[in-house]
């Protein structure tokens, strides 16, 4: 019972930190290049526009769910599997979340980097 | 990509790890925290060590934001996990933890995926310009 618990958490993990960075990608893109915007329309300008955005404090609600799994993962479970599991997992995740809800094509090479990341993520947790 | 816009990249790569060492730092001087006692975390932002290490990873929120702003989810995520590699060379000459040869393995494995992101193009979705971005009206502040 306790392994499904890790596991339904580690899930949890995974959805809420793909969530969240699909969510801040897609609300950067609605903002619009920052590094232009304060360029010409200022500082000040550029924070009220990326605060205009609702996805953006959707996302870092999405953020904060998913660390909150994580504290709750590792109440449960060792550092040595929450950790290596849930991140590695996460980018293979964002890679399928990143070509069906913000239509990014990603190709084999992308498939190749995400799986290559995940794998030496993986390894240096253990 | 210009040359801005990789010192941005390497801004995540960058402002991650060494956000995370310092922190990692802070921590053990400020020792265990108790799932009983989760409010003592509070306690933990007087340390110097995590105040900087909040500030740093503030930076690397900051960057992460700005590559998102004009690159791909799938372009930036591997492009920045240089900073697991760098977290491990840190925490060797820093912290002077323990690296194993499967972690060495790992850098290794990251080393690649950076090389095979870095050779597609940093954006496949062109969604947005910065004029349709903002209203015409916002006046310069």
């Amino acid at each position: 019972m306790k392994a499904v618990y890790t596991w339904a958490f580690i899930l949890a993990i995974i959805v809420f930190g793909s969530a969240g960075d699909v969510l801040q990608a897609y609300s950067m893109k609605r903002v619009g290049d920052l590094g232009e915007l304060r360029k010409r329309h200022g500082f000040f300008a550029m924070l009220a526009r990326i605060f205009q955005t609702p996805t953006f404090f959707i996302g870092i609600g999405a953020m904060a769910l998913g660390f909150f799994s994580l504290l709750l993962a590792l109440s449960w479970a060792d550092v040595s599997l929450v950790a290596p599991a849930s991140a590695s997992l996460t980018f293979m995740a964002n890679a399928f979340a990143a070509r069906v809800f913000l239509k990014e094509k990603v190709d084999v090479r992308r498939w190749i980097a995400a799986a290559c990341v995940a794998a030496g993520v993986a390894l240096m947790a253990i | 990509m210009n040359f801005r816009r990789w010192m941005i990249l390497a801004g995540v790569a960058l402002f991650s790890s060494a956000g995370d060492t310092v922190l990692s730092a802070g921590m053990k001087q400020v020792g265990e925290i108790s799932l009983a006692n989760l409010f003592s975390v509070f306690h933990a932002v007087t340390n110097p060590y995590v105040l900087l290490g909040i500030v740093l990873l503030l930076g690397f929120f900051s960057c992460y934001l700005t590559a998102l702003s004009w690159a791909d989810l799938t372009y930036v995520l591997p492009a920045t996990s240089m900073g697991y590699c760098l977290v491990a060379v840190f925490g060797k000459i820093f912290l002077h933890e323990q690296v194993t040869p499967l972690r060495w393995l790992g850098v290794f494995f990251i080393a690649a995926g950076v090389g095979f992101v870095a050779q597609s193009p940093h954006n496949t979705t062109h969604e947005h310009t910065t004029d349709e971005a903002l209203p015409a009206d916002e006046v310069r502040s």
